[in-house]
């Protein structure tokens, strides 16, 4: 077995300038990174040197800057499609961001294809992203939403996953669980899903930046994920899907870009993958994603997962250790990716995240867009620590000071 | 860290006052905050235009429920008619600290709470 890449945290701290301030006269401790992580200077400066030097409309102009960008911007569709392993760049549909990929698989491949009576099968760990669009289109065409459920571990039940898949259209799933950190078992359910005959959607946000993600391995259907967890910026985001559906499926919203021949009273659509992209796109924000797939590669996924592995390990160990704590998600680090979400009595997660931000520490506290996950874990909010390649072992121990501190004013 | 959440705050979060509920009110009011899941009821029993009493049953942070409980002792007493516009910031001021825009809705929702009890609508003169 080759032994992952071992991650220099001091260096990678040096790439990232936001690690440089200070808040409320502490060193930032940044512990939400599930939420939207850091920028490294690569991707900054990329995306800066877009405005400073080649700012234009791709794809269309004949002039140089025009085609530098489009160059820079389809470049980046490249990297990405290589980083997921993607068959074709054609497969890569840049979107806004997870949730709007998702919502273009409801409008486009969903209304053409859920009918009434379907079955969508959901889980309990979704996210609002992975929900919310499902119940509209439900709603719409008259389907029927069912979910897979969670042991305590936060563990998906998969007993009865044949039972569960039948008459299921779609199979929508969370690669990573936001709010418990639960990896699940992915390419094992999507093989159950085919032989049923569902297909499969993977909301991928929280599995890309943090682990090895080869979509054709996985063997799913639709892959979706975000720019802004994996060291790029907001306003970016992926839908990957194989090309048969893509070309089979509707076009998603209709403008500039997205055609071939347009006349009063018709139109015809462009390739793939500009057939889902109509208007100007955030040109700035693809560049800036191709160049966090380049920084995440010079250190490699294994190594960004091994790091993080460590990490929830160790917070694992050092947090049970608080009394009356309750912790949220698998204890097998192997199958919990890096998120860590916890109660303590009497502290409620927003006593606790506006305590420990005076100590510098950024943590999530709130039910984390995973109402339904909460109501299931029976508690209305959670304090949520998660953690990257930029994060340090004495950063959790800050964290547990910081925890004993706040149980000290509430004692 | 400790001047954060001022010993007043923490001594209502942790013995709250009219804590409890009122089996005949008047009034009785729920109010939530879905985002944060802080829930309080207020139990309002009138005598002659005036809060005769107040309770208020609730879990949450310890801004809203410190909230709740300092809230319930600047109303008793207190004739309805002014309650039905009581100023958000008196309460503010009662809490003391600085509440950051992330909080505000902890703050506030006692006296949301009471605006829906004594109005119909929660309807926030300062919006």
């Amino acid at each position: 077995m080759i032994e992952a890449k071992t991650l220099n945290v001091e260096k990678v701290r040096d790439d990232f300038p936001i690690l440089a301030r200070k808040v409320h006269g502490r060193p930032l401790i940044y512990l939400d990174s599930a939420a939207t992580s850091q920028k490294p200077a690569a991707v900054i400066d990329a995306m800066d040197d877009y405005y400073r030097r080649y700012n234009a409309n791709p794809h269309r102009g004949v002039y140089a800057i025009s085609e530098e960008a489009t160059a820079a911007y389809e470049s980046a569709r490249q990297r990405v499609a290589s980083f997921i392993n993607a068959a074709s760049t054609k497969e890569v549909i840049f979107t806004r961001n997870t949730t709007e990929a998702i919502n273009l698989v409801r409008f486009s491949w969903g209304r053409a294809n859920v009918r009434a009576g379907d079955r969508i099968l959901l889980t309990e760990m979704e996210h609002h992203s992975n929900l919310v669009p499902w119940q509209l289109l439900a709603r719409e065409v008259g389907a029927t939403l069912e979910f897979l459920c969670i042991d305590d571990q936060g563990l998906l039940q998969l007993d009865d996953l044949e039972r569960k898949l039948e008459g299921v259209r779609l199979l929508g799933i969370t690669h990573q669980s936001n709010t418990l950190g639960t990896i699940n078992p992915i390419k094992a359910i999507a093989a159950a899903a085919h032989r049923a005959g569902a297909l499969v959607l993977i909301d991928g946000a929280q599995a890309v930046p943090h682990m090895p993600v080869d979509v054709r391995d996985l063997g799913v259907d639709f892959y979706a994920f975000s720019g802004h967890k994996m060291c790029g910026p907001t306003g970016i985001g992926v839908l990957w899907a194989r090309r048969a559906l893509l070309e089979a499926m509707p076009p998603f919203l209709g403008g500039g870009d997205m055609i071939k021949r347009v006349k009063l009273n018709e139109a015809s659509w462009n390739d793939l993958p500009w057939k889902f992209e109509a208007g100007t796109p955030s040109v700035a924000e693809g560049i800036g994603l191709g160049a966090a797939v380049d920084y995440l590669n010079g250190f490699g996924m294994d190594a960004v997962r091994a790091h993080e592995r460590t990490l929830v390990d160790y917070a694992m160990e050092r947090l049970q250790d608080i009394p009356g704590i309750t912790l949220y998600g698998p204890r097998d680090p192997e199958l919990h990716g890096g998120a860590v979400s916890f109660t303590l009595p009497n502290i409620h997660p927003h006593d606790l995240a506006t305590l420990v931000d005076r100590e510098g520490i950024a943590v999530r506290a709130g039910h984390h867009c995973t109402q339904p996950l909460m109501d299931r874990l029976g508690v209305p909010a959670t304090t949520r620590a998660s953690f990257y390649i930029y994060n340090r072992a004495d950063e959790v121990d800050q964290l547990v000071n910081g925890i004993q501190k706040a149980q000290k004013v509430f004692a | 860290m400790d001047d954060l959440y001022r010993e007043q705050i923490l001594e209502h979060y942790k013995n709250p006052h009219h804590f409890g509920e009122i089996t005949d009110a008047d009034i009785t009011q729920e109010g939530d905050n879905p985002l944060c899941g802080d829930v309080i009821t207020l139990y309002l029993k009138l005598d002659d235009g005036r809060v005769g009493d107040v309770r208020f049953r609730g879990r949450g942070c310890a801004i809203s429920q410190a909230s709740a409980s300092m809230l319930t002792d600047m109303i008793v007493g207190k004739p309805v008619q002014e309650l039905k516009t009581f100023p958000t910031r008196d309460l503010l001021e009662e809490l003391g600290i600085p509440i950051s825009p992330a909080r505000m809705k902890c703050a506030t929702l006692s006296v949301n709470t009471l605006r829906v009890a004594l109005n119909g609508d929660s309807h926030d003169e300062e919006d």
